[in-house]
């Protein structure tokens, strides 16, 4: 896969001149009526989680004309999480040219850069399936991976809700520490030295794990891929889905941390 | 990379001062990563962990808590808005406001606390001396400046101080940790209650006015708790370091090093006897002035803070003011000696405050207060200032938005708690939260509004140790273990009458009230002061006399009190009553646990 998964908003904006590009507002409908970034088409996530079926999926991606050599870049208002997990589906399908912009919609307003209402007209186009199963991770092979000592199975939670619950043996960095005050993400360096300090070095296998979906760990995947870490896998259905499987679980005793929110 | 894509920065005032060093972080995450490596033993690194201002956590070698100190309280917009961020990306979303000023951010990684420390140094800010052997956070009362009371502000003299202090070799390997608390008057401060307590004074002689400092010293809260003794009648501005340097020089020779829990220098004091102690002081004062080199002075920056002329543009039209904003006003707001200004305080749960809340902040301060920052203050509160009058109820908007507006800051609805089973190692009960659960219900009875009760204070400590000052309380409490046969319950040791301020005393005990009767049994100390006082006594003056011998009410004695509040200690079966036997935010039942106490390390 020779993605560049993040795009800066300067290139963004020259790749929209020169119409090589096909932008995904992953927003809500009624805040893509409003505005978006000129040219975008939308794609709820809450569309494509409604049946994320690989077959509903691929035609979902066509109807967007994209094919398999339009290069794609989502955004979302939702610290990039949103759109990472759209973006991460794409490529699950086997698209080989995705990336997520390096901010939000509403960083992208705040600097006054181009917004429009209109809805570009778009033809169908034809996409290929090759699914990538090596950037996915199920409960079934969470389970005998985190057993193995190259792997790093990383939760990505609020720290609260890490304490409470969370997979044995995982490690916690919750998806505020990727960010940046302006940016989706740190900058690499930054990224790097984060894991570094964490202990995880580039040849591990890191599995990303979150609530339920697979957005906030959508998100800790492309941080990852944006330092060019190997081998990343998204456990897209999440400690939701290992908790209804009964599988085990480890809290953090004898505290009484929630206390000390002010939420 | 070269971008068209830039955000203009926020405008503001920013730092004056820079406590940071960047070099620090690198060596913390350098040292974490040789500690892991077993490469340096565990007391060492302790030890620098310590006084790096990454405290322990509760029963985990993999979490620290990181203690920001704010030398005179003072925090910037640019610097609240760097801690909102901070603590959502290494912390639990929320920042804590200790009693000493410093603000906290616990349960961080361990092998993150570089980063925290990285990114404060791009804000001024350190972690530097906030935990350890060392000189803590300097306070100083949060109305200096504007205090009506005061001779002269204090500020400048706290920050000189801290600065002088901050990663001085005269510092770094002290008996144990050692705390300088400038105030404003007597009322505002807590200046018997600490190793070195400072009054601002003003003396004239022929004429010529000076300035100068009550100083007290030996004092403190812990275990055993002492006041602290007056040095001299007057001690001019000149002598402030000399004093400063030749007390903690004789606690660095003196002070107990083997004994960790009896060597707080007020147990030195206590030993020695204050006038042994007071001798030595004023003689090693004369060697440090004849010995020091003339360059070693106080920076003292007494420039008149800027207070700028804020326009508003959308001011309030007086119209529409929100509900319960004069009741927020009698409770949360300061009239400053300079006409027309305010300074107001915010009603935070046992100092807690969100993210969100630290940002709206740092807006409010930009866009409300002429001086244009905030100081944190001795009660897990934060004070805005030199707010004007008009802009009051448009303040108090903005803060019904972000969930600020609570009433009462200013009066006994405001509870301290210490963080507690929340994340201490030595707690015994949820201090905490039961410090919140206070809150809520005095809030609920619109105490806060009762002027009888204004005066008086409620402070809660999760242990016998101090942190939640229940000492100097008007009702105080510390928590406990109770027994009923095999099954245990919280409980917390009742005191009452402390105080911080001219006349200062420690709480007298009267009894161990089980955790979950502790609202009831406050309640019922009210009902009968109410139905006992005379019409000038608030609760405050009333127990003060009880427990002076001196009441002229029907309550004579302690022991008055204790069969008021009996019928609270009655502890039913565990079958009939099983919350009894729980702690506050924990449905399982309750069972001490400590770890090992770091305040000695």
């Amino acid at each position: 896969m020779n993605t560049k998964p993040i795009i800066d908003a300067d290139s963004l904006r020259s790749l929209l001149r020169d119409n090589s590009v096909r932008v995904i507002d992953v927003r809500r409908k009624e805040d893509y009526k409003k505005d978006h970034i000129p040219k975008s088409v939308n794609l709820p996530l809450a569309d494509l989680l409604s049946d994320d079926n690989p077959e509903r999926v691929l035609k979902m991606v066509q109807s967007l004309g994209i094919d398999d050599q339009t290069p794609v870049v989502a955004y979302d208002d939702t610290f990039g999480a949103l759109a990472s997990r759209v973006a991460w589906t794409l490529q699950y399908l086997g698209h080989g040219d995705v990336s997520l912009l390096e901010m939000t919609y509403g960083q992208w307003k705040s600097l006054g850069l181009e917004t429009d209402a209109g809805e570009p007209s778009i033809g169908t186009k034809t996409h290929s399936m090759t699914l990538k199963p090596e950037i996915m991770a199920t409960a079934d092979y969470l389970e005998k991976a985190k057993e193995n000592k190259n792997v790093t199975v990383i939760d990505n939670r609020e720290r609260l809700n890490y304490l409470e619950q969370h997979i044995p043996g995982s490690i916690n960095i919750p998806y505020r520490t990727l960010a940046s005050e302006d940016k989706i993400l740190r900058p690499k360096d930054e990224l790097k030295r984060l894991l570094q300090n964490r202990g995880i070095s580039d040849n591990v296998e890191v599995i990303t794990y979150c609530g339920s979906v697979g957005t906030l760990s959508g998100l800790a995947y492309y941080a990852l891929k944006s330092i060019d870490h190997q081998n990343v896998k998204l456990y897209v259905r999440s400690f939701k889905e290992w908790k209804n499987l009964n599988k085990p679980i480890v809290k953090q005793e004898n505290a009484d941390y929630w206390d000390l929110s002010a939420e | 990379m070269s971008s068209t894509v830039v955000k203009p920065a926020r405008d503001g005032k920013t730092p004056k001062i820079n406590w940071a060093r960047a070099e620090e972080a690198e060596n913390f995450a350098k040292t974490v990563k040789l500690f892991r490596q077993g490469k340096i033993a565990p007391d060492s690194f302790r030890r620098f962990r310590l006084q790096h201002g990454a405290y322990g956590t509760r029963m985990t070698d993999d979490y620290a808590m990181v203690r920001i100190k704010l030398p005179a309280g003072e925090i910037y917009p640019n610097q609240l808005e760097k801690l909102a961020h901070l603590s959502e990306a290494f912390s639990i979303g929320s920042a804590h406001v200790s009693t000493r000023q410093n603000i906290q951010l616990h349960w961080v990684v361990l092998e993150d606390v570089s980063e925290i420390m990285r990114s404060l140094t791009q804000v001024g800010l350190t972690s530097r001396e906030a935990c350890g052997n060392s000189v803590r956070n300097v306070m100083c009362s949060p109305l200096a400046g504007v205090c009506d009371a005061e001779e002269f502000d204090a500020t400048p003299y706290a920050i000189a101080t801290a600065k002088f202090f901050l990663r001085n070799p005269l510092n770094q390997a002290l008996p144990r940790k050692f705390k300088f608390n400038f105030t404003c008057c007597e009322k505002h401060g807590m200046v018997r209650m600490t190793d070195v307590g400072l009054i601002p004074q003003i003396r004239s002689i022929d004429g010529k006015t000076q300035r100068g400092f009550k100083i007290f010293l030996g004092g403190g809260l812990g275990n055993k708790s002492f006041v602290g003794h007056q040095l001299e009648d007057f001690t001019p501005e000149e002598d402030l370091l000399y004093t400063s340097i030749a007390v903690l020089r004789i606690f660095d020779r003196l002070g107990d090093r083997k004994n960790m829990a009896r060597n707080r220098m007020r147990y030195l004091v206590d030993q020695m006897g204050w006038e042994q102690f007071q001798n030595l002081v004023l003689k090693e004062r004369a060697i440090v002035r004849a010995t020091q080199s003339v360059i070693v002075t106080l920076d003292i920056d007494n420039t008149p803070a800027k207070i700028s002329n804020l326009i508003r543009i959308s001011g309030s039209d007086g119209k529409s003011i929100p509900d319960g904003f004069s009741r927020w006003r009698k409770n949360n707001t300061y009239e400053q000696k300079q006409k027309g200004y305010h300074s107001i305080s915010l009603t935070l749960e046992a100092g807690d405050i969100t993210a969100n809340q630290l940002r709206a902040l740092a807006d409010i301060c930009r866009e409300f207060s002429a001086e244009g920052y905030a100081r944190t203050g001795f009660n897990q509160d934060v004070l805005i200032r030199w707010i004007q009058e008009s802009d009051l109820a448009q303040l108090y908007s903005r803060l019904l938005e972000m969930g600020l507006a609570n009433p009462g800051s200013l009066t006994m609805a405001h509870p301290v708690g210490c963080s507690g089973t929340t994340s201490c190692n030595l707690a015994l009960t949820n201090s905490h939260r039961l410090a919140k659960e206070i809150q809520r219900k005095f809030l609920d009875l619109k105490l806060d509004e009762d002027n009888d009760l204004r005066d008086s204070s409620i402070k809660i400590s999760g242990c016998p140790n101090s942190c939640g000052q229940h000492e100097i309380a008007t009702i105080g409490f510390f928590g406990g273990g109770g027994r009923n046969d095999k099954d245990m319950y919280p409980v917390y040791q009742l005191s009452i009458g402390g105080r911080s301020d001219g006349e200062t005393m420690l709480g007298v005990n009267v009894l161990r009230i089980p955790a979950k009767r502790v609202i009831p049994a406050i309640l019922k100390i009210i009902e009968t002061f109410k139905a006992d006082k005379k019409p000038n006594d608030t609760l405050k003056s009333w127990i003060h006399k009880i427990i002076t011998g001196h009441s002229d009410s029907n309550t004579k004695s302690i022991a008055d009190i204790k069969k008021i509040l009996l019928p609270f200690t009655v502890v039913p079966s565990i079958t009939d009553d099983k919350d009894f036997y729980a702690d506050y935010g924990n449905d399982s039942t309750y069972h001490t646990k400590t770890g090992k106490g770091e305040c000695a390390a």
